[in-house]
């Protein structure tokens, strides 16, 4: 019988079926932070149960940590204790920890594809709804709540009904300016934020299979935005090129003179992992790449998005709610709204492709002088590569400033507070009331629109900025 | 940890109509830097429940709805967003057995499953018939039988006497059903299938 991809990958994780259950599900790679971690810990000693593959899961700190001064101790104590008692726990049970100021740290979705760890056909999960961005190499990866960190911790396994199956097929030419960020807050203004509940997505078509993994990455991201558990891509030549030489990946140096070596061997295998063409999905759905236009959201929810020149469109009470929250109106434009704060990062989009494309925008011209913009890597290596890169002066020299990597006003747990009132453009994934500070009111888009905005000081479409 | 077993839930609502609630208004993410899982159910819908100064909001669907309310009713798609299980935690501690609503996010319904509150998925006129019968009279009463997998609104007549109104099945696999009928959870069961996954993964070593 025809399989899709997700088939594929599901059926040889299956440790258990429970008959009319759930399937008992092996997990190949598990990250663990600093916020959904303790208490999983906590479980695993009252239950005087050790773990049980700690070469399996890799930990980092990211939701809490300041983004300046990360030499210092973080003079929190709400925020630093959170962030010991993983250190504590990771020494204790040999678990690999990447701390803050290590070379390969920085948030858990950008450093496990960053260091190889995440790789094509495995399943992956995190106490973290946006680990959906490893399925851009083509495994199955979701996140989990914290009962279930510990079920991992303490067999490798988790209970899991398998989920329906949804394709999103996108085919055509983006325009230049439209960015990997606009063609998913698109996908989710079309489907909605429980569009996907219930489903595993594929996204499949000329657009995905043209785009870069960092691309990749920021749509899988976002798959939980519409209520699907996870969102993957077939691994194909550019999955392959982006992982080669990095340092958990298989060697690409053979162990023996004249045999191949183990990344050729796994390639071999990781091409195997597509949908068969006769492959049946519970749906289908289709868009062209010419109808999205750069996209900003107006309301309280990722699902609430339109193309940047659009007017706000009729709302339903909950869509009302959220225009109360926000101060805007039905049938008002976007452009030209004022911008408090920009926040360029998260696991969404703190990549370096999308540094590049916001030093591009910027570089000769000056930052607006009254909009507050921080502008926050997702990793060290990021950071370092940005500097290889020279972004950092073309960045200083436009006014702004780089900080140190973390999750910072993605959800706000540090000091990175949105305040009450303030409007920010944000390119994170979640515009919910509150979510980067009490009373903040948060506008979701992509990189491109920041760095617009982020030099006049209003909403702003990149497209009135192209040079031919 | 180990929760309370569910049999037959019966008790008045806390009711709000709101959809798409998101894991951030359940508990927003300032108040998850505690390394335990106790003491969320005061920072319970903080924001919903408690103004900018910390003062109680009086109107709240929270602050009017009868103290012994032990179930939580809410518009479609509720728990989306982050994966936090100190949402599921929070309900719990406040005093909360079940959630109905006509749509669950995924990882929230697996969350509040993993610590005994009830998630009940109702069919859309059975939410709206209950949203009217509470604005009627905010005494309503829910009934949830697990074992037979029904959920009943029980109206009380001026009389005092109260009727059943409404009634219908909800869906819950027969696994999760019996895990929250015995208090049992998914944890025990995979520690003590150790062997097998020590099976498979001997498997897939010796076919690599």
């Amino acid at each position: 019988m025809a399989k899709t991809l997700f088939d594929k990958i599901w059926e040889t994780h299956i440790v258990r079926q429970i008959p009319d259950g759930p399937s008992q599900l092996y997990i190949d790679r598990h990250f663990i932070h600093e916020v959904t971690s303790p208490q999983a810990f906590q479980g695993l000693k009252q239950k005087g149960v050790g773990v049980f593959r700690p070469g399996q899961t890799f930990a980092t700190c990211d939701h809490n940590i300041p983004t300046r001064d990360q030499e210092k101790p973080i003079q929190d104590e709400s925020c630093r204790q959170p962030v010991e008692t993983l250190e504590r726990n990771c020494r204790e049970y040999g678990i690999t920890y990447f701390p803050m100021l290590d070379p390969a740290h920085g948030i858990v979705h950008v450093i496990g594809p960053e260091q190889g760890i995440t790789q094509p056909g495995m399943t992956i999960v995190c106490g973290d709804s946006h680990t959906a961005t490893h399925g851009a190499f083509g495994s199955i990866a979701f996140g989990i709540g914290t009962s279930e960190v510990e079920m991992v911790l303490a067999t490798q396994t988790l209970l899991q009904y398998k989920p329906k199956q949804m394709r999103i097929t996108l085919d055509g030419k983006l325009d230049e300016y439209v960015t990997p960020k606009d063609v998913i807050l698109y996908i989710i203004s079309r489907l909605g934020t429980s569009g996907g509940t219930g489903y595993f997505v594929e996204y499949a078509g000329e657009v995905f299979r043209n785009m870069s993994m960092e691309g990749r990455m920021t749509v899988c991201n976002m798959s939980i935005e519409m209520g699907a558990r996870g969102g993957m891509i077939a691994p194909d030549r550019i999955t392959f090129e982006y992982l080669k030489g990095r340092k958990y990946a298989p060697s690409d140096v053979s162990a023996v003179a004249g045999e191949e070596d183990p990344f050729s061997l796994a390639v071999k295998e990781w091409s195997r992992l597509r949908s068969d063409e006769d492959a049946r999905f519970d749906k289908e759905v289709s868009f062209r790449a010419e109808e999205i236009r750069p996209m900003i959201t107006y309301g309280t929810d990722p699902g609430r998005g339109i193309a940047i020149d659009d007017v706000i469109p009729a709302c339903d009470e909950s869509g009302r709610k959220g225009l109360r929250y926000m101060d805007f109106c039905e049938g008002e434009k976007m452009i030209g709204k004022k911008v408090d704060y920009i926040f360029v990062g998260s696991c969404t989009n703190g990549r370096i492709e999308d540094f590049r494309a916001f030093a591009k925008l910027v570089e000769g011209k000056k930052k607006a002088p009254y909009t507050t913009v921080w502008l926050v890597p997702g990793s060290a290596e990021v950071r370092r590569q940005m500097k290889e890169e020279g972004l950092d002066r073309i960045l200083e020299e436009a006014g702004f400033e780089l900080r140190q990597p973390g999750c910072s006003a993605c959800l706000a747990m540090n000091e990175d507070k949105i305040p009450a009132g303030e409007y920010a453009l944000s390119t994170s994934n979640r515009n919910f009331e509150g979510r980067q500070g009490p009373g903040a009111r948060t506008m979701l888009c992509g990189p491109l629109v920041a760095a617009a905005s982020a030099l006049t000081g209003v909403i702003t479409d990149p497209r009135t900025m192209r040079t031919k | 940890m180990s929760f309370e077993k569910i049999n037959i839930i019966q008790s008045p609502v806390v009711a709000t109509p709101v959809e798409n609630i998101d894991t951030d208004q359940i508990i927003p993410a300032r108040f998850l830097k505690s390394t335990s899982r106790e003491g969320f159910g005061k920072v319970l819908f903080m924001d919903w429940r408690f103004g900018p100064d910390n003062k109680l909001i009086t109107d709240s669907v929270f602050a009017l709805a009868p103290p012994h309310a032990r179930i939580l009713v809410a518009g479609k798609n509720f728990g989306c967003g982050s994966s936090r299980e100190h949402a599921a935690w929070a309900l719990v501690d406040y005093g909360f057995r079940a959630v109905v609503s006509s749509f669950f996010a995924d990882i929230f319904r697996n969350n509040a499953l993993n610590n005994g509150l009830l998630p009940v998925q109702v069919s859309e006129d059975f939410l709206a018939a209950l949203f009217r019968e509470h604005k009627k009279n905010p005494l309503t009463e829910l009934k949830i039988d697990l074992p037979h997998k029904t959920v009943e609104i029980i109206r009380t007549l001026p009389t005092g006497k109260t009727e059943s109104c409404l009634r219908e099945s909800f869906p819950i696999g027969e696994y999760k059903q019996q895990c929250l009928m015995n208090g049992q959870q998914d944890i025990d069961y995979l520690i003590s299938s150790r062997p097998f996954i020590e099976a498979y993964e001997l498997g897939r070593t010796q076919k690599a």
